[in-house]
């Protein structure tokens, strides 16, 4: 068993390309924690940002400045009563916020962390992510029908239409992006995710950067897109709390809220996924082309390591900062743990770093090359994470039919005209 | 990579396509045989994949199970589910039915007792991961020659943007 598992650790592709199942199904299970617990972080985070934002403290109470808030709200959520309505459609109230957790995990199976990364690489793969993420539409429509009330109706209504239409922009975008993958010698793009990352690598360019305003414009128009299908505030106007209470997740509660929660959480996450992937690189550091030498490469790969010893000392600070108060004693033994903790993982990470900094083909240099894969991925999708909050924070929610009129009159045809462009410019260059 | 386990999952689909494909006809609301039919779309996209056409199974499923059976479900949420499912059944047109039924039976049977005469006798293996930049070659063509289906497939786009213009005029009063 150890060499069994030891021989995969070399390898330089996905555990789904290698038919290694064993790994693919270690990759899912670390995929699946890995995004269950950013969603918890991302909880206490938007609350605290949101808090900051309107001059608030936002959660202190339970831990150090709130920190152990999300556990005890999962806590709170898993012992409330689970209510279905009397006049509900029983199944079809029991499985809608299935559906929508279901579509909201598959797609990780295609998100490259790294080149060799990622549970699957499908020939398919961004075709595979558009097409999963719309099925989470028919969770909430799902949701909306059975709840057998009108809030929750109306609210199923808005999304499924306000869904339904952002997709058209969205997939505009994609496809104008994908087609700056074919700009190579053979005149093949890929759908593939990976090959994307690897055709910007190639490229020598960011797809954001690449025909100076074209890939802008897709991007900004993906990234306004993406808002609304995962209906996050300014367009959440299916769950409007001030017209519609809760729109469609109106009468669910406990854990079948909770799902819907997680899954809108992790929806979130694998959107900006797709941005990250087609315009920013993906798992690629800063300059990988520019820099190329093994000194910034190692220097690259301290941020890991430093970033979590920014975090540690932070934290420190917040012990430092505490009252003296006895009443804060175990608070302050908490939080100095935490820092502790952080300050152990920045530690790992500098060692891992300096112990694989030899471009060769041993353990810890893989070990090195991945952390660093993982870490710039999921440091540019937590960028896209901070946004979604400061958006929530910023901007008033839209009407109904401006969201439509910005959806389909100002969208999409910048979109379609952005995707000619780009062909023409394309097949001008090549 | 090698296919694994490939009949419990050709036979896991197949029966969960029939399975879902019987909840369709045999459900009395509405919504349920629309949800039925999803898992009918969604296990045929599986036995696409099944079938090394990657590209047919993403396309099925963001058409079929994301575009339209959304659109399905909005419209049958907008109707009166009440009055509909108190009407009855099988009308008169099911001798029609049973008649198609038969002659797509008839056409089954026949496959399969010619079965060997019909198909290739082995597997053709195809290569998967160039799967979607073969159909770009049947549909558009390799480096300035036309495809096979080329003609087929620009004439579809005709009667789809017809089809499209002809909804807009329908709905739209004034232009």
């Amino acid at each position: 068993m150890p060499n069994f598992i030891m021989s995969y650790l070399g390898s330089t592709v996905t555990p789904g390309e290698a038919g290694n199942q064993f790994w693919a199904l270690m990759y899912v299970l670390i995929i699946f924690a890995g995004v269950s617990v950013a969603v918890i972080c991302m909880n206490w985070i938007e609350r605290k940002a949101l808090a900051h934002f309107q001059v608030r403290l936002g959660p202190m109470r339970v831990g150090p400045h709130g920190l152990l808030q999300p556990i005890a709200d999962a806590l709170k959520l898993m012992l409330k009563e689970d209510i279905i309505p009397a006049e509900a459609d029983q199944f079809v109230f029991w499985v809608a916020p299935l559906i929508g957790l279901l579509t909201a995990f598959t797609v990780y199976t295609v998100i490259p962390f790294g080149p060799s990364q990622a549970v699957s690489d499908m020939n398919i793969g961004i075709l595979f992510m558009l097409g999963v993420s719309s099925l989470g539409v028919l969770g909430i429509v799902v949701a909306g029908w059975a709840s057998n009330s009108h809030y929750p109706l109306i609210g199923a209504l808005r999304s499924s239409a306000q869904m339904v239409s952002y997709e058209v922009a969205m997939g505009l975008a994609v496809v104008s992006a994908i087609l700056m993958t074919s700009l190579n010698e053979k005149g093949t793009g890929t759908l593939s995710m990976i090959g994307i990352v690897q055709a910007q690598q190639q490229q020598g360019v960011w797809f954001i950067f690449k025909f100076f305003p074209l890939g802008l414009i897709a991007f900004v128009i993906f990234a306004i897109a993406m808002i609304a299908e995962t209906n996050r505030a300014p367009f959440d106007l299916a769950e409007a709390e001030s017209e519609l209470t809760a729109g469609y997740h109106t009468e669910y509660s406990g854990l079948r809220w909770s799902l819907f929660m997680l899954a809108e959480y992790a929806a979130m996450i694998a959107v900006s996924s797709i941005a990250v992937t087609l315009w920013l690189g993906g798992w690629m550091r800063p300059f990988p082309n520019l820099l190329r030498a093994p000194a910034w490469d190692f220097i690259f790969s301290l941020f890991p390591g430093l970033t979590f010893l920014g975090l540690a000392a932070i934290t420190f600070l917040g012990v430092a900062r505490m009252p003296a108060h006895s009443f804060f004693k175990i608070q302050r033994i908490g939080l100095a743990v935490f820092a502790a903790l952080l300050g152990f993982l920045a530690l790992l990470l500098l060692v891992i770093a300096i112990a694989g900094r030899s471009a060769d083909t041993s353990l810890a240099a893989r070990f090195r090359e991945g952390i660093d894969y993982v870490y710039w991925f999921v440091f540019k999708v937590a960028v896209f994470m901070y946004l979604f909050i400061w958006y929530r924070a910023t901007w008033p929610r839209y009407r109904f039919d401006q969201l439509m009129r910005v959806g389909w009159k100002v969208l999409l045809p910048i979109s379609l005209g952005v995707l000619m462009v780009t062909a023409i410019v394309g097949v001008i260059v090549s | 990579m090698a296919p694994v386990a490939t009949p419990f999952f050709f036979y896991m689909l197949a029966g969960l396509a029939v399975l879902s494909g019987l909840a369709v006809i045999t459900r009395r609301n509405a919504v349920h045989s629309a949800l039925a039919l999803i898992v009918t779309l969604l296990s045929v996209a599986g036995l696409y994949l099944m079938l090394y056409a990657p590209f047919v199974a993403g396309v099925q499923i963001i058409v079929y199970a994301g575009g339209i059976m959304v659109l399905f479900l909005f419209v049958i949420m907008l109707v009166n589910i009440e009055r509909s499912s108190k009407e009855r059944r099988f009308n008169r047109i099911w001798p029609v039915g049973l008649a198609a039924a038969c002659a797509l039976l008839a056409l089954f049977v026949f496959a399969f007792a010619k079965g060997r005469a019909l198909f290739p006798d082995r597997m053709m293996t195809l290569p998967e991961s160039s799967n979607t930049q073969q159909i770009a070659t049947m549909l558009y063509g390799d480096a300035g020659r036309m495809g096979q289906y080329t003609f087929a497939f620009e004439i579809a786009s005709l009667l789809l943007l017809v089809a499209i213009l002809g909804a807009v005029i329908m709905t739209k009063k004034k232009i």
